[in-house]
């Protein structure tokens, strides 16, 4: 089987010693201790584990980790910047887009994507790129809020 | 192995099978013996310690329903036991220690917003900490809506009590009298402010301990300025950055990573296992212990590697699937089966005479109702990480009964209460599938074995296999009412799911409600809301259809059967919002409504849906077969007295109405023979982006009435609301939840 021994996570270079089947969420959690990014369901259904591989949305749970070698992985650790929140961060604590919580990482690493892509999207194109994501806490509309704040479409949450 | 006979077998044997979270079963130890001051200062070496004596904390509780409040622990309680303590440490610090713990509900910040408000201090200042067994108070559990009817009001006292003695202490610092002492902006001031001391300057050097008097006051809500306001999550930066750490991101140093070899099917006994090829990879400890079967190993690869190579032979008794449900679960339990906390079976003692109601009648309706077996799922899974040190086991698990789950693993490795500690770490949602410790025990026995610290995280499918789900019900519902729209007679059976919410405001002469305890073909227990759900869905849609029969309409024709004026203003408020007989429809949508109450918080929703059917048949039974239901628009007046956090609450709301579409719409376990049938998100559909609707919420804040909890009650009224505008919009009615199975096919 083959090694990847290092990755590009978050803007650095970081050693790592994984068979290269090995899921990247297993690698970023249990060997480089980036538990943000969570485990929902193994099966690419809830979009806890999301992770942006080159910018692009991806289910790290079931991604080897090979795929990942070469690729700037940004996981929700690398969103802050000296001390400063990324904008769909701050747009979720305003919108209290959360309950429990455990779904954020990967709603936040989600809507980044989807703002990278199209900077203002409509309600529709949030409702259909954030639909493979579960909250089961069911705050969706304040996700859906917390989007639009990010994106400038809205100046403050409805209400 | 499906045979009769081994069938039959199955039924008598789970009669064993008490589950004590069935219904939120909660009894303590008989005894608990008093608390020694000493002791506690030894704990916190220095400062101020205001402590509440479990008799004032519970004393609301009354548990458990049906009539025998007082029984058990709860009549024992001795004075000295304690709900909580607030200690303010010589450097000021003030912090916060109960039993309760946070699963989303916000009460983390709640009950700092109560406790902030007594001191005249900002929330930023209190720490809470939360269900922790060494360092917090006894405490039977999050649920039940308590926290804000119980946990806040006495965090309160104690805070008031502690802003009293704090006073004292400044007034006797300055030698002034303690009335010309205020506390602004944190700070301690004399009356013309000319001299100002620090939380920390008063409780410098103090070693004191005060027991709360039963006659603090607290400042009421119409007074209250950071209570009732939307005070932001006081943790919502960790949440937002994944600093936060789950119970299934704990990690310690030589951690090994657990995994069991699950049964083929429920009930199975273990009769053989190879685990030769296991043992032999490096690393890896094998544990064989009665029906137990696991893995401990130094990475998750080889841990599910390890555990794939232990061949195992398993019986498994033949068992019932779906398609029998409903029939078993109308045969009467075995004796003893379903008692403790609301499962104790029966009912209230019936009102005037049904045979009398129904010969007053105009109208006559029978009908039964029914709902499956759903699953929590919430969205962490099961995750405990063991550590055993010296003789002491110490586990972070994600679980609504920190001191529950200590218990059962006391039990488990027959463990004193002090060689057990259990900390929960704020976890990944619950919804009431988190009462119970099988993680936690499993992980123990793991660590026990590879001597190592073991975490262990359920997958998904274990998830939904091996925790326990909300009861499926049938509920029959006999009635008569008269042409002008009085209901005369109320007859309601509910088989199995339980007796929350089974009581109603229905002003209704000849009532009689019971409820039946079941075999229950799969484990069960507390699920969000409990039964009030399948009771409500019964009730609110039965009486749709008696208002249909009569040609009333549905909101006028429960105002006239309600008399309770909370009731009648919530239906009124959510009529209002939504336009209720004001708005024109578009072709194939459909109104419906519904009302109810529970645990002290009082609720309407009104429903909008768009219901998609390529040809409308009459007399089709499966009639939303290849139809498609949306439900486009829900409004919900909710009414739990003083409102403590508004954002928060609208949010809970809006959470409970959108976790409610799953169980009112599609989500349904399918089992056969032991076996879950579709144990993924992939085969088991909860609500997404696409299936929320615009929701609006109406908060009825009742200064004037005490807090009750919110958590669970907004569960309630979606799922008669929306069948109810089904029947609107088609004339078709469902009277199964969930309501459009199909829709998962489509």
């Amino acid at each position: 089987m083959s090694k990847v021994t290092a990755l590009n996570v978050n803007g650095k270079k970081l050693q790592v010693d994984a068979d290269s089947e090995t899921s990247l969420l297993s690698v970023l959690r249990n060997d480089l201790d980036l538990t943000g990014s969570k485990y929902g369901c193994g099966e690419g259904q809830c979009g806890a584990c999301t992770v942006l591989l080159d910018g692009q949305p991806t289910r790290s749970c079931i991604t080897a980790v090979g795929r990942a070698a070469g690729k700037q992985v940004t996981t929700i650790e690398g969103l802050e910047k000296d001390g400063r929140l990324h904008p769909v961060q701050e747009a979720f604590l305003k919108a209290d887009a959360m309950q429990c919580a455990y779904c954020t990482s990967g709603m936040i690493m989600s809507g980044v994507a989807l703002l990278n892509k199209n900077s203002r999207p409509s309600k529709e194109e949030i409702v259909r790129s954030m639909d493979g994501n579960v909250c089961r806490c069911g705050t969706y509309q304040r996700i859906v809020a917390a989007i639009e704040l990010a994106s400038g479409a809205s100046k403050e949450v409805a209400k | 192995m499906s045979g009769t006979q081994d069938f039959a077998n199955f039924v008598e044997d789970s009669a064993d099978f008490i589950e004590v979270e069935r219904y939120e079963f909660d009894e303590g130890s008989a005894y608990r013996f008093a608390f020694d001051r000493r002791e506690f200062m030894k704990v916190f070496g220095g400062g101020i310690a205001l402590i509440i004596p479990l008799s004032n904390a519970f004393a609301q509780e009354g548990r458990p329903p049906g009539g025998e409040s007082g029984r058990g622990a709860a009549s024992q309680r001795t004075p000295n036991e304690i709900g909580a303590w607030i200690h303010i440490d010589e450097d000021g610090g003030i912090t916060v220690f109960t039993g309760k713990v946070e699963m989303g509900q916000n009460i983390r910040t709640s009950l700092a917003q109560a406790v902030a408000e007594e001191l005249r201090v900002p929330v930023s200042m209190i720490r809470l900490v939360m269900g922790d067994t060494d360092l917090t108070p006894f405490d039977a559990g999050t649920f039940g809506s308590r926290t804000t009817p119980t946990m806040a009001p006495q965090l309160r006292k104690a805070a008031a009590a502690a802003r009293e003695v704090l006073i004292d202490l400044a007034a006797q610092q300055w030698n002034v009298d303690r009335g010309s002492v205020r506390i602004v902006n944190a700070r301690f001031v004399n009356h013309d402010t000319t001299k100002s001391l620090t939380f920390a300057d008063v409780a410098k050097g103090q070693k004191l301990v005060k027991v709360i008097p039963e006659n603090a006051t607290t400042t009421p809500a119409k007074d209250w300025t950071i209570a009732g306001t939307s005070v932001p999550k006081v943790n919502g930066r960790d949440l937002v950055t994944g600093k936060h750490r789950y119970a299934s991101d704990v990690k310690l140093p030589g951690m090994l990573y657990g995994k069991v070899v699950r049964p083929a099917g429920f009930n199975a006994t273990l009769v053989s296992a190879d685990t030769k090829a296991a043992e032999a990879m490096p690393g890896v400890t094998v544990v064989r212990d009665g029906n137990f079967i696991g893995v401990a190993a130094p990475d998750q690869q080889t841990a599910t590697r390890a555990a794939n190579a232990i061949a195992v032979d398993w019986k498994t008794p033949g068992q019932p699937s779906n398609a029998e449900l409903f029939d078993l679960l109308r045969k009467p339990a075995a004796e003893g089966r379903g008692r403790g906390g609301e499962g104790g079976g029966g009912g209230s003692r019936p009102q005037g005479s049904i045979a009398d109601g129904l010969a007053a009648a105009d109208k006559k309706l029978e009908q039964t109702y029914t709902v499956a077996y759903i699953a929590h799922t919430p969205l962490e899974p099961r995750a405990a990480v063991a550590e055993w040190k010296d003789g002491k086991l110490t586990v972070w698990t994600g679980t609504q009964r920190p001191f529950g789950v200590r218990s059962e693993l006391m039990e488990a490795f027959r463990l004193s209460e002090d060689k057990v500690r259990v900390i929960m770490p704020d976890t990944g949602s619950g919804y009431g599938g988190k009462h119970t410790g099988e993680c936690a025990i499993e992980a123990a026995r793991l660590a026990r074995a590879a001597g190592k610290p073991v975490k262990l995280v359920w997958t998904r499918e274990e998830e939904f296999t091996w925790a326990y789900f909300r009861p499926a019900g049938v509920i029959d519902i006999k009635s008569g009412v008269k042409n002008d729209g009085a209901i005369t007679a109320w007859e309601f059976h509910n088989y199995n799911s339980g007796n929350s919410g089974i009581q109603s405001k229905y002003d209704i002469p000849n009532q009689n409600i019971q409820f039946h305890a079941s075999q229950s073909p799969l484990r069960q227990g507390s699920y969000r809301g409990l039964a009030a759900t399948a009771n409500h869905f019964a009730r609110e849609t039965h009486i749709d259809e008696l208002a249909h029969s009569l040609n009333l309409d549905p909101l006028a024709f429960r105002l006239k059967n309600i008399k309770d004026e909370r009731m009648r203003a919530v239906l009124e408020a959510a009529a209002k919002t939504f336009g209720w007989g004001q708005t024109k429809l578009a072709s194939g949508h459909g109104v419906g409504l519904a009302c109810g109450f529970e645990k002290g918080g009082y609720l309407a929703t009104c429903a909008e849906v768009a219901v998609e059917r390529p040809q409308p048949k009459a007399n089709d039974k499966g009639a939303m077969a290849g139809g498609k239901v949306k439900i486009v628009r829900v409004v919900e007046a909710f009414e739990c007295g003083a409102v403590v956090n508004p954002v928060h609450l609208q949010n809970q709301i809006e959470g409970a109405i959108t976790m409610a579409i799953g169980g009112a719409m599609f989500e349904a376990i399918q089992f056969e023979n032991g076996k879950i049938l579709n144990s993924r998100f992939s085969r088991y559909r909860v609500p997404r982006f696409s299936d929320a609707p615009a929701i609006e919420v109406v908060l009825v804040d009742r200064k004037d009435l005490p807090s009750a909890g919110a958590g669970e009650t907004p569960i309630v009224g979606l799922a008669p609301a929306v069948g109810n505008a089904i029947f609107n919009a088609t004339g078709v009615r469902l009277r199964s939840l969930p309501l459009v199975p199909k829709e998962l096919t489509t």
